[in-house]
């Protein structure tokens, strides 16, 4: 512990070059400042990017037809051909990996003109078909009444979700849309809930109107076809084997090549989450070697002016020496006054960190075009900082305390 | 209390080698009060600076209190000091940022004496020397005569068992020479070792012997007088 004489040797030796001490401090300060400012920046580049993929299942896939590109068991190639509601019933049983599977079918927004009538008020909405396992791959919030389930699927009900967008055009305020219908495409479609996208990316909208795919196919004579869907692997399981074993069992279901991988679109969609999480990392780094290179220059700062310090306390430590201070006694003295100089600055240096950081945030807050969303300084990084500042002190302090020890006592004593 | 055998030093500045000390045969016993003499140049600061463990000899044998001192450690050299030996310089050496009784209470800090109890005997070393209300002045406000009897009060705070003087009077005027010279005399008389390094020949007299070294050497030895120790014991143990 530092007792009152300590600290009186302290504050006298810092005291008598007030200016250089504060400059010194002024480096170290504001080398933990952008430290602490960069690393809360990059926490909130991160947050932003992480809710814009809202709850998306990082461990998923996504399949698609596409057509053949090598003639098969008597078809030709270029030959096109679509999933069928039995390739997810085959799927299900054969593939022990799988988590969900969710076929999707995009109908058509109206183009130009309007799809969706309800008395005098119309609007132009997208119109997908779903699956209640989809709320499992692509998560919405379900903001009133429920997302379709699997009896909506099997009657082929004519029940739908409804977006904000939709919900807005079509009713009023005070308005409940639950249990209402809409006329879409001349036909009257009950609504069973209002969800919200979790994100505006990951193809999520807020005019969309989604039915059971089921309905959507018999509603638009599409038998039990349709072009897409998603599936998630079971946690620890790995996707690459989940598509293989996808993979084969379409093929073979559809007569395609096994060797005939364009057949099938499919995209890893958990390898993009690797990548864009490897870019946080690779960001966060960045950010921590900026910082520590900036803190790094203010500490050289204060092992410099420890330098001087203790060049011009030459004679004083040999007085000290002579009266019977030993070595180890003068090393812990200037390296308690290094690392008083370093801590005390960089203790400042992170409250105001701390400070910019939630100006930034507060600055940001409510502003959809900011790439910065809710940055905070992590409390493990700001000890991590006061560790390294206090590390680096010492260090600051040894190299020319162990200088000043090397002189002889009597040459000290001779020093002006 | 002192002995010394056959003992060189040398520096070496550069390409050259200065040969200062040539081999110094010395006995010094307890409680004498010795000065060394001699021109300038002639080795007198290098030998008690020798003495006193600021700096090593090259070759020869000093015995410290029954003590060989060769190569030591650096923390072992620092307790010999602080245990047995008081320094007084010509330039004082006071630490300029702190009070007189904090300059005099210094030592015992290296002995871990608790600060209260330190300042106290600091003060009580300061009153024996005519300074008690001189206690919270800085080194700047005080006169040559005061910052070198803070300076004794300094050397012999630890009760230590010999004090040595690198010209103790060599900044100061002939009046305020012999009062430190009394000083330093009745320190003696308690029982201490005391060696004066000086080229005033007044100061010198006022001790028992007078060493004087020419050229690295020892020219010779002056007994002054006897002292009758009895008489007088001013500063107590
Ligand atoms: N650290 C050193 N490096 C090189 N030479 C030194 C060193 N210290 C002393 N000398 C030389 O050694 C010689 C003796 O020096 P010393 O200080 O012992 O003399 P002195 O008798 O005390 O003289 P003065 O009366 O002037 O103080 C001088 O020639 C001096 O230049
Ligand atoms: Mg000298």
């Amino acid at each position: 512990m530092i007792d009152l004489d300590k600290w009186q040797e302290i504050t006298a030796a810092l005291k008598k070059n007030k200016l250089r001490t504060i400059l010194t401090g002024m480096g170290v300060m504001f080398g933990i400042l952008i430290l602490v400012t960069l690393l809360g920046i990059g926490k909130g580049f991160q947050n932003n990017i992480q809710s814009s993929l809202g709850n998306f299942a990082t461990n998923s896939t996504v399949f698609w037809v596409q057509r053949t590109t090598k003639a098969y068991k008597g078809l030709p190639r270029n030959r096109f051909y679509q999933f069928t509601n039995d390739d997810i019933v085959a799927i299900k049983i054969s593939v022990p990996e799988l988590e969900n599977i969710a076929p999707e079918i995009d109908g058509w927004s109206g183009g130009a003109t309007n799809n969706t009538f309800r008395a005098e008020k119309k609007g132009n909405f997208r119109i997908k078909g779903t699956s209640p396992e989809m709320n499992m791959v692509n998560p919405v919030d379900v903001t009133a009444g429920r997302f379709i389930n699997e009896n909506d699927l099997k009657d082929y009900r004519k029940v739908i979700t409804i977006g904000p967008r939709v919900q807005e055009l079509m009713f009023e305020k005070d308005e409940d849309p639950i249990g209402q219908y809409l006329k879409v495409n001349g036909i009257y479609l009950k609504i069973i809930g209002t969800v919200k996208p979790l994100s505006q990316n990951m193809g999520n909208r807020e005019d969309i109107i989604q039915m059971p795919y089921t309905t959507l196919q018999r509603l638009y004579n599409r038998g039990d076809k349709f072009y897409s869907f998603l599936a998630t692997a079971k946690v620890g399981e790995s996707v690459d084997e989940l598509q293989n074993s996808i993979f084969s069992i379409l093929a073979r279901r559809h007569n395609i090549h096994p060797d005939d991988k364009q057949a099938i679109g499919n995209f890893n969609i958990a390898k993009l989450f690797q990548k864009i999480f490897g870019l946080f990392n690779s960001i966060g780094f960045l950010f921590w070697i900026i910082g520590l290179g900036v803190l790094l220059t203010g500490i050289i700062g204060v092992s410099n002016i420890m330098h001087v310090v203790v060049k011009e306390r030459t004679k004083e430590i040999g007085i000290k020496r002579a009266i019977g201070a030993r070595p180890a006694e003068v090393v812990g003295q200037i390296i308690n006054e290094s690392v008083f100089l370093t801590t005390f600055a960089g203790f400042w240096g992170l409250v105001l960190g701390v400070l910019i950081v939630e100006g930034i945030g507060k600055a940001t807050e409510g502003s959809v075009d900011s790439q910065i969303l809710n940055p905070y300084v992590d409390i493990n990084v700001a000890f991590i900082a006061l560790g390294v500042l206090v590390f680096f002190g010492v260090l600051a302090g040894l190299l020319p305390a162990l200088k000043a020890i090397r002189i002889k006592p009597v040459d000290a004593l001779r020093y002006e | 209390m002192i002995r010394l055998q056959n003992i060189h030093k040398s520096y070496i500045t550069g390409t050259n080698k200065l040969h200062v000390l040539k081999g110094i045969d010395l006995h010094i016993k307890e409680g004498e009060l010795v000065s060394i003499m001699g021109s300038s140049g002639s080795g007198k600061s290098t030998l008690l600076n020798i003495l006193g463990l600021l700096d090593n000899h090259d070759d020869g044998v000093y015995l410290l209190n029954q003590q060989e001192i060769k190569a030591m450690s650096e923390t072992k050299a620092a307790k010999l000091r602080n245990d047995l030996l008081g320094f007084v310089f010509q330039s004082f050496n006071l630490i300029s940022f702190k009070n007189a009784m904090e300059n005099v209470a210094l030592p015992l800090y290296y002995k871990k004496v608790a600060r209260k109890k330190r300042n106290r005997m600091a003060v009580e070393y300061l009153d024996k020397l005519g300074l008690k209300d001189w206690a919270e002045h800085m080194p700047n406000e005080l006169s040559g005569g005061q910052k070198q009897r803070v300076a004794i009060a300094r050397s012999i705070i630890t009760n230590p068992k010999i004090i040595l003087a690198d010209e103790p009077t060599g900044a100061l005027d002939s009046k305020t020479s012999i009062e430190v010279m009394d000083i330093l005399k009745e320190i003696n008389a308690s029982g201490i070792t005391v060696i004066i390094v000086t080229h005033e020949n007044d100061i010198a007299h006022m001790t028992d012997r007078i060493i004087n070294l020419k050229d690295g050497r020892i020219e010779s030895i002056i007994e002054t007088r006897k002292v009758n120790r009895t008489e007088s014991s001013k500063i107590p143990q």
